[in-house]
């Protein structure tokens, strides 16, 4: 699959973030589960609108990023625009644990019973 | 049908409108080992690609002398998805384990739940790396051979050519098998509850 990174088109991903190369690493995780609060408006940045029309239901931070085929930094920086604009919320990660630090048994529990109906 | 976070509508199934807590857990392993068929195997989705691209400039070097010293490190990686109650849904990564990707790793993959090096005894170099990377980042992980036919060794002989510690799980598995891959993470998830369960006892 093609797609777009710096070292191909420059140029969309300059346009695309308006030029800023980070976003505020810590407000987003691969799997922050993204939700619309509104409804793409007329004139918004074409990455905007697809996000919000996107994110309708929960959709995680990398599920966007693939749809978008736009890397998951650049991505980033997109939703930290719309969560400026309360265009949407964020659910974090509930149990992510610090480093070297092990999960929450309940929760792994709850995995187990999912894995094994699967 | 079971109370999952995933619904299928036309076209792309989505997630809950309640699921609010992500989980990751990473499958790590050489080119062509199969943690892309082990995604798919086990995943409700269509397995997705997608790649992190930084500038070394922004990994904590932080150089103010300008552009020439920048080098940019791209790592791709598939994502498949497993809704596991209302709330929770797991994402299974499979990622590369060469050294590029261990430079992301805090950045993307801080709050893994856990992973599994998937292994080919063609090729165990790979593999060395990974389990390497990962005891340093202190990741609990399980191992597991994937099965291409015509192994000679025994489990055994593949625990002490990777130098594995004991407490390590290691398991064969067929990839391409639903079964076989769902086994693998129940594997690892049994695992990381007897360490988290060892852990919260006094």
């Amino acid at each position: 699959m093609r797609r777009l990174g710096p070292d191909d088109d420059p140029d969309r991903l300059y346009t695309v973030t308006g030029g800023r190369s980070r976003a505020d690493e810590s407000r987003f995780d691969l799997v922050t589960l993204v939700v619309s609060e509104c409804d793409p408006t007329p004139g918004m940045q074409s990455e905007h609108a697809r996000i919000l029309a996107m994110c309708q239901y929960p959709m995680a931070v990398v599920e966007i990023s693939a749809e978008l085929r736009l890397p998951v930094s650049i991505v980033k920086i997109l939703l930290c625009d719309l969560l400026d604009g309360g265009r949407i919320t964020a659910r974090h990660p509930r149990s992510a644990p610090a480093a070297a630090q092990l999960p929450d048994p309940d929760l792994l529990k709850e995995v187990l019973v999912a894995l094994h109906r699967l | 049908m079971h109370s999952t976070v995933s619904e299928q509508t036309a076209g792309r199934d989505h997630l809950r409108s309640t699921a609010d807590n992500g989980l990751k857990i990473v499958i790590v392993g050489g080119f062509g080992v199969g943690k892309t068929t082990m995604v798919r195997s086990v995943s409700e989705i269509r397995p997705l690609n997608t790649e992190e691209t930084m500038t070394r400039a922004g990994i904590g070097v932080d150089d103010p002398s300008g552009v020439e010293s920048k080098s940019t490190t791209t790592v791709a990686f598939d994502f498949g998805r497993i809704s596991i109650n209302d709330q929770a849904v797991l994402y299974l990564f499979g990622a590369p384990g060469q050294e590029r990707f261990w430079f992301l790793w805090d950045r993307l993959f801080s709050g893994t739940l856990g992973a599994v090096v998937l292994v080919d005894t063609r090729r165990l170099d790979d593999s060395w790396y990974a389990i390497d990377r990962l005891e340093h980042h202190r990741m609990p992980f399980i191992v597991a051979r994937n099965d291409f036919g015509g192994s000679h060794h025994t489990l055994e002989q593949v625990r002490e050519a990777l130098d594995l510690s004991p407490d390590v799980p290691l398991i064969d598995c067929d990839a391409r098998d639903r079964d076989s891959s769902k086994k693998v993470l129940i594997a690892l998830v049994d695992h990381l509850y007897a360490l988290s369960a060892r852990e919260t006892t006094p």
